[in-house]
């Protein structure tokens, strides 16, 4: 253990948002001269605490003590002056000013009143030293690489007297070379005695820098281990989480049949890519066939998802739809060839919360329609009328603002939007999160059906049961890399997963 | 009795309830500063008064804050409308003016297509940058806005351009069944955009836009057409109105046509009960704040207030019309409520202000 006190304790940290349990009695310490990765899975709350720990939330229970006494900041400005600093995973500076500006923005030297440059010129150039790093810094930041703009963030970071650095996924942007560079600039200032919290996606990242870690699940504290005692396997499994409700259980089906998967695949995607978002990808869909994608959040399933239904265009690679080239640039041009699409981002990407039930369930087949060729109100009427029914949409006002719907409920009336226009493949990117267990165990029901009707899906989620169930055929993302599919036969299961999960790659080849 | 509490509420905070209070008062208080306020006389076989008054000259504004509803329901806004009355209005006069015969039917009817289409061209330019090029609707307007009026200028070359034709004044001033016309213009108006936007699915598609962008595309929306569209429907509007301005006094003025009918219009959209921030829109509501609007500007005159104090009066009713339809503000005397800042703001934003199912 460490001997020294801890810089920063926090304790029984909880906090709500309107509908949401963000984090709930989370305790956290941080010693100094380490580097502690803080894990968990988008939604498990690292955000949050990192938002307590640097002022911007307020808590609604526990405490944050600083070397021993007690704060409560107000704001980032506050905790910075206190020497906790923040690197965003955006780097928030402005590009357009010079690096030394940067740094010093806000807090400029100054004598009367007036900007004393020359002296902001050399502290800047002695910060970045500190370093490892030579450059102008009268340039203006833009014409810097990613990784060096973060660097200057960072030196902007330790210029405060820092005792305490937190690197809110610092390396979501670099490269390689980048993350070496950056590695070695945290190492340094470790060894400087600053308690470094640091928190990424990157599995392999962690077990190169972090002395100790932090998982939480669902805003609530798994527990902290030194990088030694936990092998990356049980991270996977502390980040995931095996929950097996009983409910679930008793609801759970045979597993899924292996379909047929020959003739012309529906969906043929050979090395499609899209620069930083997702590598180069092989993936088949046959008709009739559920595909899960599995990973940890982050791991590239959404940008798979968003490519091939011409979300974000692909810069690599081709697609053929029934055998025939052709190319998903845009959305409509997905659905013109029979896709659908239901984004992760419910709110943001799903609905249109000030339009009713029924607006919202016939939104998608409007728009292939056209404006000028509207769907009489009968139709509409009676589309909507058999879709609340089959989904038990409640209220079952199709009417209402689907806004004043429930999670599961706005999800089902997203369903609905594209069943209704009998898609021959449809994409669902966590359909059944954050959903209660009632609709959740509809919504498998219905890919079920889907799938003996003959539509493909393709289905991501992070809970691997789900998959497991579901999927004919299982994808395994990892660091936005497509590592493994596995054809879901008896030789498949959780632990398999969690390995390709984890290991990528290198287990691909293990016979079972 | 509970019926009749509900039925209350449902009234009182319906989006329409205080505009109407307020057209209402500003009725009632004309009518006690000049009794005859609400009298209607025939003359001539027509029907004169001030309620007639404010219909007609409130004709111009109803049609520009119409296809500024499609405008702000898309998320967007359009502040070259004023210019583009004036080059409209210029385009048809100059036509006009230039033909041996200005009474000639044939004559007004070539100058008003060549007006609308001037209109149509320059709206679709609006569409252009904003759809295509994705400039920021309020700066790729305000390009027409300023260069619209220099271009109207060079239209009437700088002068103040008159004509005489009697078909063409009658847009402005000319009567139908007793009633001005340009109230049956913009009554037409009314009806064919809510035709256009009712009977297709022309509204649901530009409020799903305006509502959500990114669930729009999503959903397969063509936005960009959509919002190409209403800039050329926003234009098309203004064209007309550009017509009854100039038609009005019979000459065509680059300078003053249509001068700031784009704030009026803005307006009389958000009074209307329209979010600036796209989505719903209401075209009653829309005709029932560009009246109010006018019946104030009405006001303002006819009470004498002199003309260095009645911007400011104007200003004071409308502050007053926003501060009590805004549900902030009327929350803030029912009670004190602390807005927190949720991880997902944005996402959240919508959400704090409806009732959870």
């Amino acid at each position: 253990m460490t001997g020294s006190h801890p810089v920063l304790t926090m304790t029984g940290i909880s906090k709500s948002f309107p509908g949401v349990r963000a984090l709930d009695g989370v305790d956290f310490r941080l010693f100094p001269g380490e580097v502690h990765a803080l894990m968990g899975e988008n939604g498990a709350g690292k955000s949050t605490l990192i938002k307590v720990l640097t002022g911007v939330y307020g808590v609604d229970r526990g405490t944050v003590a600083l070397a021993g006494e007690q704060v409560s900041f107000t704001g980032p400005m506050q905790a910075t002056a206190a020497g906790v600093s923040t690197v965003f995973q955006e780097v928030n500076l402005c590009t357009n000013l010079s690096v030394a500006e940067n740094i010093f923005i806000g807090r400029e030297p100054r004598r009367l009143g007036a900007v004393r440059w020359g002296e902001m010129r050399r502290r800047a150039r002695a910060l970045l030293t500190r370093l490892d790093l030579d450059i102008d810094v009268n340039a203006p930041l833009g014409s810097f690489s990613l990784a060096i703009q973060q660097m200057v963030a960072i030196a902007r970071a330790i210029d405060i007297e820092a005792r305490v650095l937190v690197l809110d996924e610092p390396t979501s942007s670099l490269d390689t070379g980048e993350v070496a560079q950056l590695f070695r600039v945290m190492r340094s200032l470790r060894d400087d005695g600053i308690a470094i919290l640091f928190v990424t996606h990157f599995l392999d990242q962690v077990y190169r820098i972090a002395d100790r870690i932090t998982v939480l699940r669902n805003g609530q504290l798994v527990g902290e281990w030194t990088t030694g005692d936990l092998p990356q396997l049980s991270l996977v499994e502390k980040m995931i989480g095996k929950e097996l409700d009983v409910l679930e259980r008793l609801d759970e089906q045979p597993r899924r049949d292996v379909a047929a998967t020959e003739g012309t695949p529906l969906l043929e995607a050979r090395a499609l890519g899209r620069r930083s978002a997702v590598a180069p990808f092989d993936l088949t869909v046959h008709a009739g066939e559920v595909v899960g994608l599995a990973g940890l959040l982050g791991s590239g399933r959404t940008e798979v998802a968003r490519l091939l239904f011409g979300a974000d265009r692909a810069d690599h690679g081709s697609v053929r739809v029934d055998g025939s080239p052709t190319s998903l640039r845009t959305p409509v041009a997905a659905i013109a060839r029979g896709i659908g699409f239901c984004s992760e981002n419910r709110r943001a990407e799903g609905i249109v919360a000030d339009l009713s039930v029924r607006e919202n369930i016939v939104l998608a087949m409007q728009a292939a329609r056209g404006w000028l060729r509207p769907i009489p109100r009968r139709r509409q009427d009676e589309l909507v009328d058999r879709w609340v029914r089959a989904l038990h949409i409640r209220p079952a006002d199709p009417e209402i603002p689907v806004g004043n719907l429930s999670g599961g409920n706005q999800q089902k009336v997203l369903l609905a939007r594209w069943l209704i226009t009998e898609p021959r493949l449809l994409i669902l990117d966590e359909p059944t999160r954050g959903i209660d267990i009632g609709a959740k165990t509809e919504i498998q029901r219905l890919v079920a059906q889907l799938s003996d009707g003959g539509t493909a899906v393709l289905f991501i989620s992070a809970e691997l049961e789900e998959v497991l169930r579901l999927s004919h055929r299982i994808a395994v993302m990892r660091d936005h890399e497509l590592v493994t599919q596995l054809t879901n036969d008896q030789s498949v299961d959780a632990d398999r997963i969690m390995q390709a999960i984890a290991a990528g790659a290198a287990h691909e080849g293990v016979p079972s | 009795m509970s019926t009749a509490q509900s039925r209350y509420r449902a009234l009182t905070t319906h989006r329409l309830f205080w505009p109407v209070v307020v057209l209402v008062a500003l009725v009632v208080a004309n009518t006690v500063y000049r009794p005859g306020f609400l009298s209607v006389q025939v003359r001539d076989g027509h029907l004169y008064g001030s309620l007639i008054d404010i219909l007609r000259l409130s004709a111009p504004l109803i049609l520009v804050a119409l296809g500024m509803t499609l405008v702000i329901a898309t998320g967007g806004i359009d502040l070259s409308v004023g210019s583009l009355c004036a080059i409209s209005g210029a385009v048809a006069c100059l036509y006009i003016s230039r033909q041996p015969d200005q009474n000639s039917m044939g004559g007004v009817l070539t100058a008003l297509a060549l007006g609308l289409a001037v209109a149509l061209v320059l709206g679709a330019w609006n569409g252009v940058l904003v759809a295509v090029i994705g400039i920021q609707p309020i700066i790729a307007t305000l390009i027409l806005m300023v260069a619209g009026r220099g271009l109207a200028q060079l239209i009437t070359e700088g002068q103040i351009l008159t004509i005489n034709s009697s078909p063409y004044k009658a847009i402005g001033v000319g009567h139908l069944l007793t009633l001005p016309l340009a109230i049956f213009i913009a009554l037409a108006a009314a009806l064919l955009i809510a035709a256009v936007t009712r009977r297709t699915a022309l509204g649901l598609i530009v409020e799903s836009v305006g509502g959500n962008a990114r669930a729009s595309r999503l959903a397969g929306i063509r936005s960009a057409r959509i919002t190409f569209l209403v800039y050329v429907i926003s234009a098309a509007c203004a064209a007309v109105a550009g017509f009854m301005m100039t038609a009005n006094v019979s000459s065509a003025d680059g300078n003053a046509a249509g001068l700031w009918v784009e704030l009026d219009a803005i307006l009389a959209v958000v009074i209307g009960g329209t979010s600036l921030a796209g989505g719903r829109f209401s075209l009653g509501g829309t005709i029932l704040g560009a009246l109010l609007i006018q019946t104030l500007t009405t006001t303002v005159y006819a009470m004498n207030i002199s003309p260095q104090t009645s911007l400011l009066f104007k200003a004071v009713v409308v502050i007053a019309v926003c501060l009590i339809q805004a549900p902030g503000f009327r929350a803030r005397f029912t009670r004190r409520r602390r807005v927190p800042a949720p991880a997902a703001a944005g996402a959240d934003e919508t959400r704090k202000e409806q009732v959870p199912a």
